[in-house]
């Protein structure tokens, strides 16, 4: 009831206070510079997990494989990228052409078929997207190997007996199971992401808080311009999480459990959590149990 | 069809099979019997290269399990050689390991389609007929949580059979089941041994070893104590650890 009260008692707060300014909100809310950061924040969040997840499975096989020297690398990777902040990354991808000023593709140590200059290849915008998809790598591959450890070894068994190779043990039969608990927390890292773009303001990359930053730096309406960024973060979290609860429903064939119910679902059934609905009673013990 | 010859393996310090020699013939059903942690789910796991063998010779239709021999030395089979080696293996665990994010049929032809290229057209037809013949035929489309256990398990010996194998591996597959869910499996295997299918069982069915088993092997401790026909080793055991073993088995 009181928690009921606050939120009334703050919504119209926020409703009615002048200074927030809802007129300059909606103004700004569809601007086609903010509507562009928009898009580059979501491009960069899509191609950064797209880069995560895959070098995130690449590098948990690598750390679980038999392989010392494979295994150290991975443990190497990880070690390196997720002990350096990520904001420095960015600056040290977007600076890479003071190491390397020339990319060449061609034969290791041998002849090189194409030579480019690594200013032109490595734009802000490419250098943002590796160094938050490399990093993004880094702590996908924890995930993923969480997932595969998951999943019970009678499965392997039972898919080498039939014959399946390594690999197609690990893409039909593991990692399939391994998804249930794989997805959650890469939902997490996805939402994450998107509010981590963020930082390439740092590289000037024009992303939706750094456009709302240019405009407000010029008509001063900080706040509002703060709040359009924010309504945008949220609406894109709600379109992921629906996206999520959907693909562990996928992933979540087959299991004993029913799906879990959407959140429209529980709100229909009570906001409220219906305390001691079900009390845990102790079963009578019967003489099966002592066979 | 099987030949061991002195098949030791360690874990570690442990030693779980200290040299063990034995054969199966073509079309023969042979029950391995013994206490827990006697070796013989290990010996099994070790005849379709699940666990490696660390001395001795194993094999199956004539050629070595896992390793190629070159002069005196074996030198372990590339990943592709074994995983085709098994894929003539059937296999069926205690605890079923059916796949569970694919349905009955699923589990079925997953090996088929993948391993053996079949079209899955073919596969499923196969795999339908196979369900049909282990009393399955409507439940084709259900996940294995949906299936009792003795669904589960025969499910399982279906998946098994779906790859046309040479030879089947049973490891103690009634043991997860309920009392009287154990017949339904028994009599699924019953008539797999009447049709010639080459069987290793791994049980503690003693009335299934004795009806259906050709051979009878006791052992413990990692070495075979005795063997013989049912109605010898199980009737009148020569050996005093089977006796006792036997004792306690069937009082109970």
């Amino acid at each position: 009831m009181v928690v009921a009260v606050l939120i009334v008692a703050l919504g119209r707060s926020i409703a009615t206070n002048p200074r927030f300014n809802w007129n300059v909100v909606g103004d700004f809310l569809f601007t086609s510079r903010i509507l562009d950061g928009l898009v580059l924040t979501i491009e960069l969040t899509a191609m950064a997990m797209a880069i995560g997840i895959v070098l995130g499975i690449v590098l948990a096989l690598m750390r679980m494989s038999q392989s010392a020297l494979l295994a150290s690398t991975s443990w190497g990777y990880i070690w390196l990228l997720r002990g350096t902040p990520v904001l420095v990354q960015i600056l040290l991808w977007n600076n890479i052409a003071a190491l390397y000023p020339s990319v060449d593709l061609g034969i290791p140590f041998g002849p090189s078929f194409v030579h480019l200059n690594a200013n032109s290849v490595v734009t802000p915008f490419v250098a943002a997207m590796l160094a938050l998809g490399l990093n993004e790598g880094a702590y996908m591959s924890e995930i993923v190997r969480a997932g595969i450890i998951s999943v019970d070894e009678g499965q392997t068994d039972a898919a080498k007996a039939l014959g399946m190779t390594r690999l197609q043990t690990m893409r039909r039969i593991v990692l399939p199971q391994a998804m249930r608990v794989i997805i959650p927390p890469t939902g997490n890292e996805t939402i994450s992401m998107l509010k981590t773009t963020s930082l390439v303001a740092f590289v000037a990359l024009t992303d939706l808080l750094y456009s709302a930053q240019l405009i407000y730096a010029t008509n001063y309406q900080t706040i509002p311009l703060l709040i359009v960024a924010s309504i945008w973060y949220l609406a894109v979290t709600s379109v992921l999480s629906i996206g999520q609860y959907y693909i562990e429903r996928h992933y979540g064939r087959g299991s004993a459990q029913e799906t879990a119910p959407t959140l429209l679902e529980r709100l229909r059934a009570g906001l409220w959590p219906r305390h001691a609905e079900v009390e845990p009673v102790e079963r009578p013990r019967l003489p099966e149990d002592h066979r | 069809m099987v030949k061991a010859e002195q098949v030791h393996k360690r874990f570690g310090a442990l030693e779980v099979l200290r040299g063990i020699s034995l054969e199966v013939a073509h079309a023969e059903v042979m029950c391995l019997i013994g206490p827990s942690g006697s070796g013989k789910s290990t010996l099994l796991r070790c005849v379709n290269h699940l666990e490696k063998i660390n001395r001795g010779r194993l094999w199956v239709d004539g050629e070595l399990v896992g390793y190629r021999q070159a002069g005196d030395t074996l030198h372990e089979l590339p990943e592709p050689e074994i995983a085709r080696r098994r894929a003539e293996i059937g296999m069926v665990f205690q605890r079923f390991n059916l796949f569970p994010h694919m349905t009955a049929l699923e589990n079925v032809v997953e090996a088929p389609i993948r391993v053996k290229k079949v079209s899955k057209g073919d596969a499923k037809e196969r795999g339908r007929a196979l369900l049909q013949r282990v009393g399955l035929a409507d439940k084709v489309d259900e996940y294995p949580a949906r299936l009792s256990g003795g669904q589960q398990q025969r499910v399982a010996i279906a998946r098994a059979l779906a790859m046309g194998p040479k030879l089947m591996l049973f490891d103690e597959v009634t043991s997860a089941l309920d009392p009287e869910l154990v017949k339904e499996v028994l009599d699924v295997m019953r008539r797999l041994a009447k049709e010639g299918m080459t069987m290793i069982v791994v049980t503690h069915e003693m009335g299934f070893a004795r009806e259906v088993g050709d051979h009878v092997v006791f052992m413990d401790g990692g070495v075979i104590v005795e063997e013989g026909p049912p109605a010898e080793v199980l009737d009148s055991p020569r050996e005093e650890r089977t006796k006792r073993f036997l004792g306690l088995v069937l009082e109970h």
